[in-house]
C-alpha cells in the first residue's frame, strides 16, 4: 500500500517536473521570440538613424515653419472633430440598441456596427465620386448651372471618417452598457430619479471608461489614416509624409521629422488609452438582463430614423454609388490604358497569402513564449510586436524605404520587403489569437505526452500544435483579409509593375476614372465584410 | 443611539417605550398604508399574479412567503412601479399609484426598495449612495441625514468607502440606509438575505428588524425562507400560484394553516389519514380523542380526513415486529436532534422528532404515537 502510493507520487512528481521544465522555455524559443521582436522593432531604428543625420537647427526650423504648424493643427483638429462626432453618434446609437424597446433592435445593432467593414478610403472614394467636382452630383447639377459645395478639406474629411469609424465608440459603449447592472437603474428610479437623471448620475459615470476607450481608438485611427485625408485633400501628417516621401532632397528630411512628430502624438494617445484600460471593470454587480428597460412610447418608430439615417450614409450611399459607376461604366470603357485585369486580383490574393503565412510563422514563437511564461522578457517580446499597431502605415513605409535605399538595395521594391511590412503591421492580430489558444492548452497535457515517452519536440508537434491550430488559422485568416485591403504600405512599397486591387483603385481614383474603381472597390468591401466574421465571433462571447 | 435619529412617524413612541411584538401590532392595527385590490399581472399567456388583495398597515412588516415562481417578486415590483399591473389597483398612502388607466412611475412614488443584489452604485461612496435619493444631495441637511442613517445602520465610520470594499452584510446595511433616506411611505425588501451566507443571515435578520423598527417604517418583504418569514414578520402572507393563500401572524399561519398548501409548505409537514368517528378519530397509529382535531363538527362524523402532523407532534417508540406501526426508513441528524422518517403500514411516511436519548436504526420496526399537546389542523381527504 505504502509502496503503491509512493510509486504514484513519483509519477506525479515526474509529470510536475516535466511541466516545470516546460514552464522554463528553451533557449531556442527565447532566442526566436527575441529575434522576432527585434526584427519588428527595426523600422523604428531606421527612422531614428535617418533622423540623426538631420542637423538640429535645420530640424528646428523645419518643425516650426508655418507649413509644419499648419499640418500639426490640421491633424489635431481633425482628430478632435472626428472623435467628438463619433461619440455624439456612437453613444446614442448604443443606448438606443441596448436599453430601449427600439423596433428590430438586433437588426439595427448589426447594421450600425457594419460601417466598420467599409475601408474608410473606399468610403472617401465613394463620397468624392458622388459629390466631388467631377462626381455624379456635379454632373447632374452642372447643366443647370448649380455649383456643388466642395467635399474636400476639413469638413468632408471629418464627415467621411466619422461615418466609418464611429462604430468603435458604438461597440465599446455597447459592451459597457451590456455589462451594466440594470437593477441599479431600478434602484435609482425607486430613489426618485427619472431615466434622464439616472442616466446622468448612474449610467454615464459607469460607461465612461468604455466610451473613452472607443474614442481613443477613433483618435488613433484618425491620426494614422492616410487614404481618407489623401482622397479628401486635407493636409494632415499622413498625407504630407506621403507627398514629401515621393519628392527628393529636403522632402525626405521633412517626411522623417513629420513621422517622428506623428509618432509622438500617437504615443500620447496610446498612453491615455493604457490608463483608461486599467480601471474598466467595476468589479461587482449582477450580470445584466437582456430586457429593454426604457420604453420609448410613441417615439418608438420615430427613433428608428437615427439608425436608418446613419445606415443610409454609411452603407446604402457608398455601395449605391459604386454600383452606379459599375453599371454606368459598362464593358470596354477603359480610360488612359488603365483597364482592369484579373491578374490584379490574383496579385492581391497571392501577396495576402504570403503575408498571412509569414505573419503566423513570426507570431508563433512570440505567442507561445508569452502564453507559457510570465517573465519580463516574454512580456517585452509580446509588447514589441504591438509596434505595428501604433506605427501609422505611412511611417512604416517611409522607414522601410530608408532601409531599402541605404542598407539593402537588393530587397528595395521587392515582395519580401512588402511582406515584411505586412508582418510588422499585422503581427499583433496573429499574436493575439495564437496566444489565447496557447493559454487554452493545459500544461498537464504536455506533461502527460512526455510521461508517455514523447520528447519535447514531438510533444509540441503532436499535442500542442493540433490544439492551437484553430487559433493560428483564425490569426492567418484575419491577416489575409486585412492585407487584401491595406493601402498605406502597399502603395509605398509595392514592386514596380506589381499591381494589386488596392494600388489599382488608387491609381484610377487619382486619375478620376471612377467607373474603373467600382468593381475592385466592391470586391474589397466584400473582403472586409468577411474579415469581420472572426471578430464578431470573438465578440459573441461577451455580448 | 437612536436619540439622534429623527423620525416623524407616530409609531416611534411605541417602539421607544417598548418594542412592539407581532401580537401587539395585531391587537392595535394602524391605518392602511398600502392596499392592493384585485391586482393581477399577465405576461402574454402566462399569469404571474391574479386577483391579489392585500392591506399593509402603518408600521408593520409584512412578508410575502412562497416558493419560487409564486408571483411574490412580481407583486413587489408592481408595488414599486417597476412593473405595471394588468388589472386591479395599488394604493400607497391613499394615493392610487396604479390601476384605472394610470401608472405613477417609480420615481414619483414614495416607495423605497432594497434589491436582492443590493444594487449599490459602485462608482459612488457609501455616503454618496445614501444621499442619492435626497432632494439636494450636496446640502448640509443631506449630510446630516446621511450621518444619522450611517449611525442607524451601525456604519458610522464607513461613509468614505466604496461598495466594492464592503462585506455582504455591510452592503446590505448601506442598501437599507439608502432606501430609508428619502423617508418612503413603504419600504420593499426583495429576498434581502438571500445574498448573505448562512451565519450572517440569522444575525442580519435581527439587525434589519431592529433598524426597521427604529425607523418606524412600513415594510413589505419577500422571501422563500419560512424561518426568516416567521421570525421577523408582524404578519405573513403565504403565496401560491399567483394568489395569497393565507394572511396572518406567524403563529396563526404556522399553527392553523387554512389550506393544504400552506400546511405542507410550512414545517416538515406530513398528512395522516384518519376516519372521524362520533367521539374518536381512527388512524393507522391508533385511536385518539376527536377533540384533538381543530374545530371538528358533527357533520364530519363518518368522513375521511387528512390530519396535519409535524415532527414534534409524533414520537417513535421501541416495538417488536408484531406490534409495530411502521419501519424507520431514514435518520436525519439535524444537530440538536434526530428526525426519524417512519414508513407506516399503508405506505405513508411520517416524521418523528427525537432528542439524542432514543436511538433507532434504519430498518428497525417502531411504534408511532401522537404526542401533540395542541389541536391539529385537518383537511378533507383527497382520495
Amino acid at each position: 500500500m505504502a509502496a503503491g502510493s509512493d510509486g504514484a507520487g513519483t509519477a506525479r512528481d515526474r509529470v510536475r517536473g516535466i511541466v516545470r521544465d516546460d514552464d522554463r522555455p528553451s533557449v531556442a524559443l527565447v532566442l526566436l521570440a527575441g529575434g522576432v521582436a527585434a526584427a519588428v522593432l527595426t523600422p523604428l531604428l531606421w527612422l531614428l538613424l535617418r533622423a540623426s543625420t538631420i542637423e538640429p537647427t535645420e530640424a528646428f526650423s523645419l518643425l516650426t515653419s508655418p507649413t509644419a504648424i499648419d499640418v500639426l493643427t490640421n491633424s489635431l483638429g481633425l482628430v478632435a472633430l472626428v472623435t467628438a462626432a463619433s461619440v455624439a453618434l456612437g453613444v446614442p446609437l448604443a443606448v438606443l440598441t441596448v436599453q430601449t424597446d427600439l423596433p428590430f433592435r438586433r437588426f439595427w445593432t448589426v447594421v450600425v456596427a457594419l460601417p466598420l467593414v467599409v475601408p474608410s478610403y473606399i468610403g472617401a472614394f465613394a463620397y468624392v465620386s458622388a459629390f466631388g467636382p467631377n462626381g455624379a452630383l456635379a454632373g447632374l447639377l452642372a447643366p443647370l448651372g448649380i455649383p456643388v459645395p466642395t467635399v474636400y478639406g476639413l469638413g468632408g474629411t471629418t464627415l467621411v471618417l466619422t461615418l466609418f469609424v464611429y462604430p468603435y465608440v458604438f461597440l465599446t459603449t455597447r459592451a459597457s452598457l451590456l455589462s451594466f447592472d440594470e437593477s441599479q437603474l431600478e434602484a435609482a428610479r425607486t430613489l426618485n430619479h427619472g431615466y434622464r437623471a439616472a442616466f446622468r448620475r448612474v449610467i454615464l459615470p459607469q460607461i465612461a471608461p468604455g466610451v473613452t476607450a472607443g474614442a481613443l481608438l477613433v483618435a488613433l485611427y484618425t491620426l494614422s489614416d492616410f487614404g481618407t485625408p489623401a482622397i479628401m485633400r486635407f493636409d494632415v501628417f499622413t498625407r504630407v509624409i506621403y507627398v514629401e516621401l515621393n519628392s527628393f532632397g529636403i522632402g525626405r528630411a521633412n517626411a522623417t521629422l513629420f513621422s517622428l512628430e506623428l509618432l509622438a502624438v500617437t504615443a500620447v494617445i496610446l498612453a491615455l488609452e493604457s490608463r483608461v484600460g486599467g480601471d474598466g471593470g467595476s468589479g461587482y454587480g449582477a450580470p445584466a438582463s437582456a430586457k429593454a428597460v426604457v420604453p420609448l412610447g410613441r417615439y418608438r418608430w420615430i427613433a428608428t430614423a437615427l439608425p436608418a439615417l446613419v445606415a443610409t450614409f454609411t452603407l446604402a450611399l457608398p455601395v449605391g454609388v459604386l454600383a452606379m459607376w459599375l453599371v454606368r461604366s459598362g464593358p470596354g470603357y477603359a480610360g488612359g490604358g488603365l483597364a482592369f485585369q484579373p491578374e490584379f486580383a490574383f496579385n492581391s490574393v497571392y501577396v495576402a497569402a504570403l503575408a498571412a503565412l509569414a505573419t503566423v510563422l513570426f507570431a508563433l514563437p512570440v505567442a507561445y513564449y508569452a502564453g507559457r511564461s510570465n517573465s519580463w522578457v516574454a512580456r517585452a517580446a509580446e509588447r514589441a510586436t504591438y509596434l505595428g499597431y501604433a506605427m501609422p502605415g505611412v511611417v512604416l513605409g517611409l522607414a522601410l524605404v530608408f532601409f531599402g535605399i541605404h542598407y539593402a538595395p537588393a530587397v528595395y521594391q521587392t515582395l519580401p520587403l512588402l511582406v515584411f511590412a505586412y508582418v510588422v503591421r499585422f503581427l499583433p492580430q496573429a499574436v493575439g489569437s495564437t496566444r489565447s489558444s496557447v493559454l487554452g492548452v493545459d500544461p498537464e497535457l504536455i506533461g502527460a505526452a512526455r510521461v508517455l515517452g514523447a520528447p519535447p519536440r514531438r510533444a509540441f508537434r503532436r499535442v500542442t500544435l493540433p490544439l492551437i491550430a484553430p487559433g493560428l488559422l483564425a490569426g492567418a485568416a484575419l491577416v489575409f483579409l486585412t492585407t487584401m485591403k491595406e493601402l498605406d504600405t502597399t502603395l509605398i512599397l509595392h514592386p514596380t509593375g506589381f499591381t494589386t486591387l488596392v494600388t489599382y483603385i488608387w491609381r484610377v481614383q487619382e486619375a478620376g476614372y471612377y467607373g474603373q474603381a467600382a468593381l475592385p472597390a466592391l470586391v474589397l468591401v466584400l473582403v472586409s465584410g468577411l474579415s469581420m466574421i472572426p471578430l464578431l465571433r470573438q465578440r459573441g462571447d461577451d455580448a | 443611539m437612536h436619540n439622534d435619529v429623527r423620525i416623524d412617524d407616530p409609531m416611534t413612541e411605541t417602539f421607544e417605550a417598548e418594542p412592539a411584538t407581532g401580537a401587539d401590532a395585531d391587537a392595535d392595527p394602524g391605518d392602511p398604508v398600502l392596499e392592493l385590490d384585485g391586482v393581477g399581472k399577465r405576461y402574454g399567456p402566462e399569469t404571474a399574479v391574479s386577483g391579489l388583495d392585500l392591506t399593509v398597515r402603518d408600521g408593520e412588516l409584512l412578508t410575502l412567503l412562497g416558493p419560487s415562481g409564486c408571483g411574490k417578486t412580481t407583486t413587489l415590483r408592481m408595488i414599486a412601479g417597476l412593473e405595471a399591473p394588468s388589472e386591479g389597483t395599488v394604493t400607497v398612502a391613499d394615493e392610487a399609484v396604479a390601476g384605472d388607466g394610470t401608472t405613477v412611475p417609480p420615481e414619483e412614488r414614495d416607495v423605497g426598495m432594497v434589491f436582492q443584489e443590493f444594487a449599490l452604485f459602485p462608482h459612488l461612496t457609501v455616503a454618496e449612495n445614501i444621499a442619492f435619493g435626497l432632494e439636494d444631495p450636496a446640502s448640509e441637511a443631506a449630510a446630516e441625514r446621511v450621518a444619522e442613517l450611517l449611525d442607524l445602520v451601525g456604519l458610522g465610520e464607513y461613509g468614505d468607502r466604496t461598495p466594492g470594499d464592503l462585506s455582504g452584510g455591510q452592503r446590505q446595511r448601506v442598501a437599507l440606509a439608502r432606501s430609508l433616506a428619502p423617508e418612503p411611505d413603504v419600504l420593499l425588501l426583495d429576498e434581502p438575505f438571500s445574498n448573505l451566507d448562512v451565519r450572517l443571515r440569522v444575525a442580519m435578520r435581527e439587525e434589519v428588524r431592529r433598524i426597521l423598527e427604529e425607523a418606524g417604517v412600513t415594510a413589505v418583504s419577500v422571501t422563500h425562507d419560512q424561518e426568516e418569514a416567521l421570525s421577523i414578520s408582524d404578519r405573513v402572507a403565504v403565496m401560491h400560484d399567483g394568489h395569497v393563500e393565507q394572511v396572518g401572524s406567524p403563529a396563526e399561519v404556522f399553527e392553523h394553516p387554512e389550506s393544504r398548501f400552506v400546511a405542507s409548505f410550512l414545517g416538515q409537514a406530513s398528512f395522516l389519514p384518519a376516519a372521524v368517528g362520533e367521539d374518536s378519530v381512527e388512524t393507522i397509529i391508533g385511536s385518539y380523542d376527536r377533540d384533538l382535531l381543530e374545530g371538528i363538527t358533527d357533520e364530519y362524523t363518518g368522513a375521511d380526513v387528512d390530519v396535519l402532523v409535524r415532527p414534534d407532534d409524533l414520537r417513535a417508540t421501541p416495538a417488536n415486529e408484531s406490534e409495530a406501526d411502521g419501519t424507520v426508513v431514514r435518520r436525519q441528524y439535524t444537530g440538536p436532534s434526530f428526525v426519524y422518517h417512519v414508513e407506516l403500514a399503508d405506505g405513508n411516511v411520517v416524521r418523528c422528532l427525537h432528542n439524542h436519548a432514543e436511538d433507532f436504526d434504519v430498518g428497525e420496526p417502531v411504534g408511532v404515537t401522537l404526542v401533540a399537546d395542541h389541536t391539529l389542523a385537518w383537511y378533507p381527504a383527497e382520495r
